[in-house]
């Protein structure tokens, strides 16, 4: 197996998908041990128009491991960060790719990347729940982590009047009156 | 006519309890719906109102067995964010931690295994040589689990010179033993009879669902990150993934590969320790001493940082990111468990109901869901429930009527 460069790798996203693409990009180079060997992890801004083509390409160099998807609530966007490795089965030659992409909050919508990798059903379906994006494409299944009868509309990761309150002890309680 | 066969959903070990929904026909599997969910801690809500250095508490407490790779996993995403070095002791004694983890955890396993075929013996004596690591744990760290032992840049404790015969009485003790378990768990032929060929997983559907850990490597699949991204000590010693094929030369990827594959990683954790012991350096253990320093410093990065561990049951991934403030903005963490759900599916399709137990823990979840399971007969609308002990019951007597 031929095994391309970090900085290859960046190259290969941003000559092959369209100009508007890939928005910003970093490698970052990593040490570990006495011997000082490293490893690379590549971050990518993707516009989310452009995600399900920039995974297709990723799985033209190697079937992925996809391990996550974390979501952040940024207030006017929703940052949603999918995390990926590529070469592994050898020694030192794991490379960790990130994409990164913002979607606003008016245009909550991303399509779904389980027909390319079904292991990440999971996750969308847990973006679905925690942050109220619709995955286009994902089936209607229940809720997996919130209860089946949990309120309509109300996303807990959510920093705004969308997500849940933070429960101060004692404000429940009702006042004594003297 | 198929009954319809819930299984959970109180399931205390994982950060997610689960519910089976089976489909059976007569004793066949038909049909698997998994619904975790349903007591959803929200640790990563909680995460955000503790700096980073209480988190690290609140994630050794994400699994209580897996309470070293939290908190490191945890402590490299913060570092990478922060652009931390960690002193090269430090890296040392984080992989010493980490392996004799993987020593109790794999040990215990094999116990839960040997129960849920009926081999209660087994059980009781694989749980009895657990104790020893654990001892050793308590010994160098202060406490037999959540260990407390991470910070960010490093180690709270260190680990002396006069530790190190101790460290190496206990890893003796596995050398000497390990001949036995290996005789139990391989060469008998009623585990054989009740693991070969059940449970399988192919290459195929490990890779696609994206399967971490021991449960992949049975399957064939290549993949640890101790030898593909090597970090902390890791990148200095010898690590290789294991595949059943080095012991059996051909992979199956069923419940018996994955036995063979926890079995191989407790001889392969005790030589890593070895070599630690062996090269390990002297210095620093910590990066910044001063806690209220490193909160200062930790309130003025500006990063994001992924951190990796390759735990017991698989990779362990945190995600974080500083924003100039004195909380993170985001935490994101995920178990290896999250990753393996999906497998269950695939391998528990056209088992039988008493397959049920060991088929659940091959990929080394709690089986404590298997308390309260009801048989709805859809028929006459008879309902029966199945507790854990008659479901127990049933997988004892499937090993007594096939043992030879």
């Amino acid at each position: 197996m031929e095994y391309m460069k970090p900085d290859e790798i960046v190259e290969l996203f941003k000559t092959g998908l369209n100009e508007s693409a890939i928005i910003g990009s970093r490698v970052e180079t990593k040490t570990a041990g006495v011997k000082k060997n490293t490893y690379n992890v590549i971050w990518l801004q993707v516009n989310p128009q452009n995600l399900k083509d920039a995974v297709k390409l990723l799985s033209s160099i190697q079937f992925p491991h996809f391990a996550i998807i974390s979501g952040s609530d940024i207030d006017k966007e929703i940052e949603l960060i999918y995390h990926f490795s590529i070469y592994y089965g050898e020694r030192f030659k794991e490379i960790s790719i990130n994409l990164t992409t913002y979607l606003p909050k008016d245009d909550l919508r991303i399509p779904t990347i389980t027909d390319l990798i079904p292991g990440a059903q999971t996750t969308e379906r847990e973006i679905k729940e925690m942050f109220g994006v619709t995955i286009e494409g994902l089936p209607d299944l229940p809720n997996i982590f919130l209860p089946q009868d949990f309120q309509k509309g109300v996303y807990p990761l959510r920093r705004n009047e969308k997500g849940v309150k933070i429960k101060v002890k004692g404000e429940d309680e009702v006042k004594k009156v003297e | 006519m198929t009954y319809s066969v819930p299984i959970g959903p109180v399931h205390p070990s994982l950060k997610e309890p689960m519910t089976f929904n089976f489909e059976i026909y007569g004793e066949h599997i038909e049909n698997v719906n998994l619904a975790p969910g349903d007591n959803h801690r929200g640790i990563e809500f909680m995460g955000r109102q503790r700096n980073p250095i209480q988190i690290i508490y609140l994630a050794e407490r994400i699994c209580g067995i897996c309470s070293a790779s939290h908190p490191f996993a945890f402590c490299r995403a913060v570092e990478n964010a922060a652009e931390i070095e960690v002193p090269e002791r430090a890296q040392y004694i984080r992989v010493v931690i980490a392996e004799l983890e993987r020593i109790h955890s794999h040990i215990l396993w094999a116990g839960v295994a040997a129960h849920e075929l009926g081999f209660d013996s087994v059980l009781y004596l694989s749980w009895r040589a657990r104790e020893e690591v654990l001892d050793l744990l308590e010994y160098l760290t202060g406490n037999r689990i959540n260990y407390g032992i991470f910070m960010i840049g490093g180690v709270r404790r260190d680990i002396s010179k006069e530790q190190i015969p101790r460290i190496r009485k206990t890893l003796d003790y596995y050398k000497n033993i390990y001949g036995k378990i290996e005789d139990i768990f391989l060469n008998d032929p009623t585990i054989a009879l009740r693991t070969k060929n059940v449970g399988i997983l192919t290459k195929e559907v490990a890779l696609s669902l994206c399967a971490v850990g021991p449960t992949a490597r049975a399957s064939g699949v290549n993949k640890d990150i101790r030898q593909d991204q090597p970090y902390s000590a890791y990148a200095d010693l010898e690590v290789k993934a294991i595949t059943p094929d080095i012991l059996t030369g051909k992979v199956n990827g069923d419940v018996y590969d994955r036995i063979i594959v926890r079995l191989l990683e407790v001889v392969q954790s005790i030589q890593i320790i070895e070599q630690c012991l062996d090269n390990m350096p002297s210095g620093e253990i910590v990066a910044e001493k001063k806690l209220v320093k490193l909160l200062n410093q930790l309130k003025k990065a500006k990063g994001e940082g992924i951190g990796r561990h390759e735990a017991p049951r698989g990779e362990v991934i945190h995600y974080v990111k500083l924003n100039e403030s004195e909380l993170p903005e985001v935490w994101k963490a995920r178990a290896p468990t999250y990753n393996n759900l999906m497998t269950w599916v695939s391998m528990l399709l056209g088992q039988q109901i008493a397959d049920i137990p060991i088929v659940i823990s091959s990929i080394d979840p709690c089986i404590a869901c298997m308390d309260r399971v009801t048989i709805l007969n859809k028929e006459n609308g008879q309902k029966s429930i199945l507790t854990k002990k008659d479901l127990h019951e049933l997988s004892v007597q499937k090993t007594r009527r096939i043992a030879p």
